[in-house]
């Protein structure tokens, strides 16, 4: 298996409704994966279940060769090589941007303090932010928590990122700024699975994008592939109302 | 086991605890009375009775916050006779704990009332009431339905310090169970058990006939700020 | 008020008793501090096992009265052979009858943490443990500083009834004085008095403590 991550046939399921009926796909190392389809349609899920943060009733996520699903596995340690990144933020409130990217290295991996402010200071400038390292959360504007919550998930080194609509809770004009970040990030080569709406992004960036509707896989391919000629009517419709609903391509 | 036992044997006594707790009920009545009465005063004091009054008020309900309980038994209670009036026990500590709850109480009916809009206040004026008649008809009913989880909190908190008039020779309860140790002493456990129980008896049902009324006298659209009651 | 007169001396006597207030009132609150924050976790996070228990603790101490539990610890427990002390009776009534209370504001608090708190900190790789320690207790800290502030007032005037089992703090030592010479009223005016200040001093420092821990977008919103 040398693909990074492997999802197969992950099913899940909340109480009468199967939110996932046997997802099943693979991200290659610096990798670029999309995810797009309407919501309700179990893709935070998809994404919860392949750190466990929510736990799939049956199926497995391999990363790097080491099986998540495994009881056997420390998930602990896997979470840690696993960047997520939320739709709305979801910082520590009641630390600083600086607090809030040191406090996995040192709590987490041990590092020591001033190791880790040294890497925190080095991300939030990779996101922009060096000069807002004392700012607390909530005197930073929602692009720039989301940027913070990248550099928090970077500080941990991980081999994958999951961004679940990054985007989708910020106001219009500070989408571009989170963007340019992540488009940063996959022109750097890190391994990225993200669910958007933003399809220029996805057009630009994706080496794959994947089209899910009702917890199933409808249809993957390159972008050039699925944006022109999709083969299946449910992609065409959903791509012509996003289009409308989100006006053009961004 | 032997505390059961003993539990059993403290039964023989029951009659008497919950007789003597009728007398805890009583002060509980009076010192409710007395705490809405003046609690509702000062609250109206506070919120309208302009500068000098309102502050008079302010001052009223932080010492009356400020001072524990006991002290205020002993100053009502000993005070008096001190300068040859003879006070009874019962109505020392109505006075004394009834005081002190309508400091509590004016702090949540304020709450309340000044968490009516003033519209309401407007309205009724625009009709031609007068102040006092715009209290009385349209502030106070609606803040006495908002004060009441408020209300239940205070309630619950007086009921237990109903015991509290113990150290000034009331007879209630808690005075009786030591009493019923000074004979037993190996009975003191189970007797103290007892009282507690009686007072998670009072406590719990009183809670549960204070939500009944907040249910039955709830109007639509009307809550505190920041409650997460449902409108419908 | 022809017969009052003022006597300075018993004023050091009533500072005397007035250090073993604080003492209790500090040592009680600690103690529920400890405890509070093991039941609030037990109810929040324990299995049944754990947090039935604790609702029953809760209720148990939240739902009596304060003089009843002080005499089941001072009178009661040697029934059982425990024989403690008036000074560690007081105490450990006094302390395990906050601790219902503060669980409660701690529970509060707690549950007002916002969900994706625990969310961030487990992706990150942090245990439950870990993600309580140093994400969500840190932030219900600071958001339960309001209501345990008046719980630690409380507590301070609470501490007096510990001269029902014969302690001499502000309040037993004012009755010692006032019992002897009979002047009551005077006696227990300069307590009253004496009361004031500390809970103004008490309330005024925790002031000061909420303003220094205040974290911006951490506030109390209808929790007070
Ligand atoms: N914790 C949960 N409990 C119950 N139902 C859930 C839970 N999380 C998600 N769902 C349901 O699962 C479905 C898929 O949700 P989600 O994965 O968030 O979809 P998407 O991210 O595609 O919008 C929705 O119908 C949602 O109501
Ligand atoms: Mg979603």
């Amino acid at each position: 298996m040398n693909a990074l991550l492997v999802v197969e046939d992950v099913h899940k399921r909340y109480g009468k409704e199967e939110v996932l009926k046997g997802v099943s796909f693979q991200v290659e190392k610096g990798e670029t994966k999309v995810i797009i389809g309407p919501s309700g349609t179990g893709k935070s899920t998809l994404l919860r279940c392949i750190n466990r943060l929510t736990e799939p009733d049956r199926g497995r996520v391999w990363l790097d060769g080491v099986e998540v699903t495994s009881p056997k596995t420390n998930i602990n340690r896997i979470r840690a090589q696993i960047g997520f990144v939320f739709q709305d933020f979801n910082l520590f409130t009641h630390l600083t941007a600086l607090d809030n990217v040191r406090l996995g290295p040192m709590r987490v991996k041990g590092m020591k303090k001033d190791e880790a402010t040294r890497l925190a200071q080095e991300e939030l400038a990779r996101v922009g932010l060096a000069d807002k390292a004392d700012a607390y959360p909530a005197e930073l504007s929602g692009g720039q928590q989301q940027r913070v919550s990248i550099a928090r998930a970077l500080a941990m080194n991980p081999k994958l990122i999951l961004f679940d609509e990054p985007t989708s809770a910020l106001d219009p004009e500070l989408i571009g700024e989170v963007l340019q970040v992540m488009i940063k990030l996959a022109q750097e080569g890190m391994t990225m699975v993200v669910v958007t709406h933003e399809m220029g992004f996805a057009r630009s960036v994706a080496d794959e994008i994947i089209f899910m509707e009702k917890g199933v896989i409808v249809e993957q391919g390159p972008p050039a592939q699925l944006f022109s000629s999709p083969k299946h009517p449910r992609t065409a419709e959903f791509l012509r109302k996003i289009t409308e609903l989100y006006g053009g391509e961004g | 086991m032997e505390f059961f036992r003993q539990l059993w044997e403290v039964g023989r006594y029951l009659p008497m605890l919950l007789r003597a707790s009728t007398v805890n009920l009583e002060l509980l009545g009076a010192l409710l009375v007395i705490g809405f009465l003046i609690g509702t005063l000062v609250a109206l004091l506070q919120v309208y009775g302009g500068r000098f009054l309102g502050t008079v008020a302010y001052i009223y309900e932080w010492v009356f916050r400020s001072v524990p309980a006991l002290v205020l038994l002993f100053l009502f209670y000993f005070g008096p006779s001190e300068f040859g009036w003879y006070i009874s026990p019962f109505l020392a500590a109505s006075l004394a704990l009834g005081l002190r709850s309508s400091a509590y109480q004016s702090q949540i009916f304020r709450g309340a009332i000044q968490a009516i809009p003033t519209g309401q206040m407007l309205a009724a004026r625009a009709l031609g009431m007068s102040r006092v008649q715009a209290l009385l008809h349209v502030i106070l009913p609606q803040a006495f339905r908002l004060a009441i989880p408020g209300w239940s909190n205070e309630f619950s908190s007086v009921v237990k310090d109903t015991t509290l008039a113990y150290v000034v020779t009331l007879n209630e309860i808690m005075r009786y169970a030591k009493i019923i140790m000074d004979r037993r002493y190996d009975l003191a456990m189970a007797t103290f058990i007892m009282v507690a129980l009686i007072f998670l008896f009072f406590t719990y049902s009183g809670n549960w006939l204070l939500g009944q009324m907040e249910r039955r006298f709830r109007i639509p659209g009307l809550q505190m700020p920041g409650a997460s009651g449902t409108v419908l | 008020m022809t017969t009052f007169y003022f006597e300075w001396w018993f004023l050091p006597k009533l500072a005397q008793g007035l250090v073993l207030t604080v003492e209790i009132t500090a040592a009680c609150i600690a103690f529920g501090f400890v405890l509070g924050v093991l039941l609030a976790l037990g109810r929040v996070y324990g299995p049944k096992l754990i947090s039935i228990p604790c609702s029953i603790y809760i209720h148990f101490f939240r739902g009596t009265p304060l003089l009843t539990q002080l005499f089941i610890v001072y009178f009661g427990l040697p029934n059982w052979g425990i024989h403690l002390s008036a000074f560690t009776s007081g105490i450990l009534a006094l302390g395990l009858n906050t601790a219902a209370y503060q669980a409660e504001y701690f529970r509060g608090a707690i549950q007002a943490v916002k969900g994706g708190q625990m969310l961030a900190a487990r992706s990150l790789g942090m245990s439950r443990i870990q993600a309580i320690r140093y994400v969500i207790l840190p932030q219900a800290f600071r958001i339960v500083i309001p209501s345990w502030s008046n719980e630690l007032i409380l507590m301070l005037k609470y501490s007096s009834i510990v001269f029902s089992i014969s302690l001499l703090d502000l309040m037993g030592m004012g009755k010692r004085i006032a019992a002897r010479y009979f002047n009551y009223f005077e006696v227990f005016i300069v307590v009253a008095l004496f009361y004031l200040v500390l809970v103004f001093l008490l309330s005024q420092s925790l002031r000061w403590l909420e303003r220094r821990v205040r974290v911006p977008g951490l506030g109390a919103p209808g929790l007070r």
